[in-house]
């Protein structure tokens, strides 16, 4: 008998995620192939060398930091509700969601969310600021051995300066918005589905 | 007592005898024979469309159940899920500067913190599909073709598709399973009595001759034990002496398809056990290329071996599949470059499988060569089409790459398949670091480079 008829997804867990990222019913079954096909232990989670295993996402210079996002502290596994909540960051934001407010809570593919995904791949150490010296370990993980350390220093320095408006040598999550806040986040952040 | 058992045994025995004698001519008439002569009574054919036809409505049928309970039906696209932009790393990089710039248009900035938005993005979109990782696992069907282990839907079946679906399980395990193993272990049997037969004889055009036969009777007669239906195109092209054949592969059932229709020299490595065995009858009949195990690692010398045989032009073609690992059909990925270093005409072959009537690509991660025969001979059918592709050679100014590039772009064409430069042997290695290095050298170009121009200025 086919694995995948015992690990379909019960129509109360697709609506409870549906209620939760917003993505619709047939993208939410597409998801969760694909999540099967990533899990080779067939255990109902992902683990880090499931997502490795990608070669595109291998060969990404952020690939390890954008694995990470999955993973909250200290986990080493991540479920289908974990995987869709980290996924859903990226869906669009549609127009006649702006106009919505179902919930009190802020949707996860919100502007500022969006800007929070991006904020943590520098954060590496989640203290909610970005030190010169994570900021550093990030670029030096997107240039590779291209650049010396001198003038991987200096760019790093000139973009704390720019960013930092209390004096405090680090870029806070509200610092990193107001340096962002013409970019247009929304768009580039967003993957779009095809049906 | 005696007397009450034995005319009951008598009976007995005259039927089970006379059952076995009526299905031994039937095989015998019907299958056997015309595979002998390379003749075909269509059989095949009538119960392809037949079961198409089954198929159809076995769809229908799921897709009014779930349209009854009101739900979505799970429809599995093989193209891509979500869309994918072609624009290069700086290209979208100098975009999204573009968009939350609010400095002035002159001075161009040597890094911004959203340059981190690409590289999250395309990270995110390789998560939710990739275009690597998808085809090393079978492909998804559109409409069910009542084999459990192609379907989605699973809570759709009405009562009728299930007796239907029942009648199918009877039928593939009780008749057809049992009629293939037969004529497997018949083709495989005549094929190596047969070869050792036919090695006694001295070397000259009475054994070429009936080695030629020999192999393609026992070829057509495994074609017929795993019910493949194979449309042959194109057979002008067909590969001759002297050269290499080149095909995508996608299961071992390839090399039973293109030998059933031509004679090849096999290239590979000598196995243990029944593989042996034939391998090592096969090549007293005629030359085929087995390496051992130890010399299969010195890329000299298979060279050195494929490039003699091929200049001996009494030597069958040689019949190689340069991915060097099955792909699931639905792509063709990295040619290896060595058949393509030795200089002979290149006879490409695309060989596409319908996956409706049965899955034939082998996921040698999930299934042994057993199970996965097993599978092959309780599907309802193989269908596949070979097209016979114009030879090939390499051109001047063009390296040994660039022509299995060439080459692979032509069977991927032909063939339908999606074009990939990834190496197939992704399936179990890592991607080399090389990939990233590069991406990291074409982001640094843009912090650097236009530190370049300011000094410059």
């Amino acid at each position: 008998m086919g694995s995948r008829a015992s690990t379909l997804l019960r129509e109360e867990e697709i609506e409870e995620i549906k209620k939760e990222t917003g993505f619709s019913h047939s993208q939410i079954t597409r998801l969760y192939s694909r999540f099967t096909s990533l899990d080779k232990g067939e255990n109902g989670a992902l683990s880090r060398e499931d997502f490795q295993r990608i070669p595109e996402l291998a060969i990404n210079p952020l690939g390890d930091r954008i694995i990470n996002a999955f993973f909250p502290d200290g986990e080493d596994q991540v479920n289908f509700r974990g995987f869709m909540r980290t996924l859903a960051h990226f869906r669009p934001v549609e127009d006649n969601e702006k106009n919505k407010n179902v919930s009190n809570t802020e949707p996860l593919n919100s502007r500022t969310n969006k800007l929070h995904f991006a904020f943590q791949l520098y954060d590496l150490d989640r203290d909610d600021k970005i030190s010169r010296d994570e900021l550093l370990q990030v670029l030096r993980m997107m240039v590779g051995v291209n650049i010396s350390d001198e003038q991987l220093g200096s760019i790093a320095d000139r973009t704390i300066q720019e960013a930092d408006a209390n004096g405090d040598g680090c870029i806070s999550f509200t610092e990193f918005m107001k340096v962002l806040e013409k970019v247009d986040v929304e768009q580039k952040m967003s993957i779009r589905f095809l049906h | 007592m005696d007397l009450f058992f034995n005319p009951f045994d008598n009976l007995l025995c005259v039927l089970l005898g006379i059952s076995f004698t009526v299905w031994f001519t039937l095989l015998l008439v019907f299958i056997i024979v015309p595979a002998i002569f390379g003749v075909s009574f269509g059989i095949r054919r009538i119960y392809m469309k037949t079961l198409l036809k089954i198929f159809e409505w076995a769809t229908l049928r799921i897709e009014r159940g779930a349209k009854e309970k009101n739900h979505p039906l799970y429809k599995p696209y093989s193209n891509a899920i979500i869309a994918k932009e072609p624009t290069s790393l700086e290209e979208e990089i100098k975009e999204i500067r573009r968009s939350g710039s609010n400095k002035d248009l002159g001075s161009t900035p040597e890094f911004e913190m959203s340059d981190i938005f690409y590289f999250a993005r395309r990270g995110v979109e390789s998560i939710m599909d990739d275009e690597v990782t998808k085809r090393f696992s079978a492909e998804e069907l559109e409409s069910w073709n009542l084999l459990t282990r192609s379907n989605n839907n699973f809570q759709y079946i009405s009562l009728r598709l299930t007796v239907l679906w029942g009648l199918g399980v009877l039928i593939r395990y009780g008749f057809l399973l049992p009629l293939r193993v037969t004529l497997a272990f018949t083709g495989v049997g005549l094929l190596v009595f047969l070869t050792s037969v036919v090695g006694l004889l001295p070397n000259g055009r009475m054994k070429s001759f009936l080695s030629e036969k020999v192999h393609l009777m026992c070829y057509r007669i495994c074609v017929r034990a795993l019910t493949a239906i194979i449309t042959y195109h194109d057979s002008e092209n067909k590969p001759k002496n002297g050269g290499i054949c080149v095909a995508n592969h996608t299961s071992p059932i390839d090399v039973i398809i293109l030998a059933s229709d031509g004679c090849y020299a096999m290239v590979g490595q000598i196995h243990g056990g029944l593989m042996g065995v034939i391998q090592r009858s096969m090549v007293k009949a005629c030359p085929h290329v087995w390496f051992e195990r130890s010399e299969v690692k010195d890329r000299h010398l298979v060279a050195k071996r494929l490039s003699d045989h091929i200049q001996d032009k009494s030597k069958l073609p040689i019949l190689i599949f340069p991915e060097g690992t099955c792909i699931n059909n639905t792509s063709v990925m990295m040619f290896k470059k060595g058949s393509f270093e030795i200089g002979a005409t290149v006879y490409p072959v695309a060989i596409k499988y319908d996956p409706r009537f049965g899955d034939a690509f082998w996921n040698s991660s999930k299934f042994g060569m057993v199970n996965y025969l097993l599978r092959m001979m309780s599907s309802w059918a193989i269908v596949c089409s070979v097209w016979y592709l114009p030879p090939m050679s390499r051109e001047e100014g063009e390296d040994a790459v660039q022509f299995a590039n060439r080459v692979k772009a032509a069977i991927a064409r032909q063939g339908g398949l999606v074009d990939l430069l990834w190496d197939g042997g992704l399936k179990r290695a890592k991607v080399k670091d090389t990939f990233k290095e590069e991406q990291q050298k074409l982001y640094s170009k843009m912090l650097v480079g236009t530190q370049e121009d300011r000094s410059r200025s």
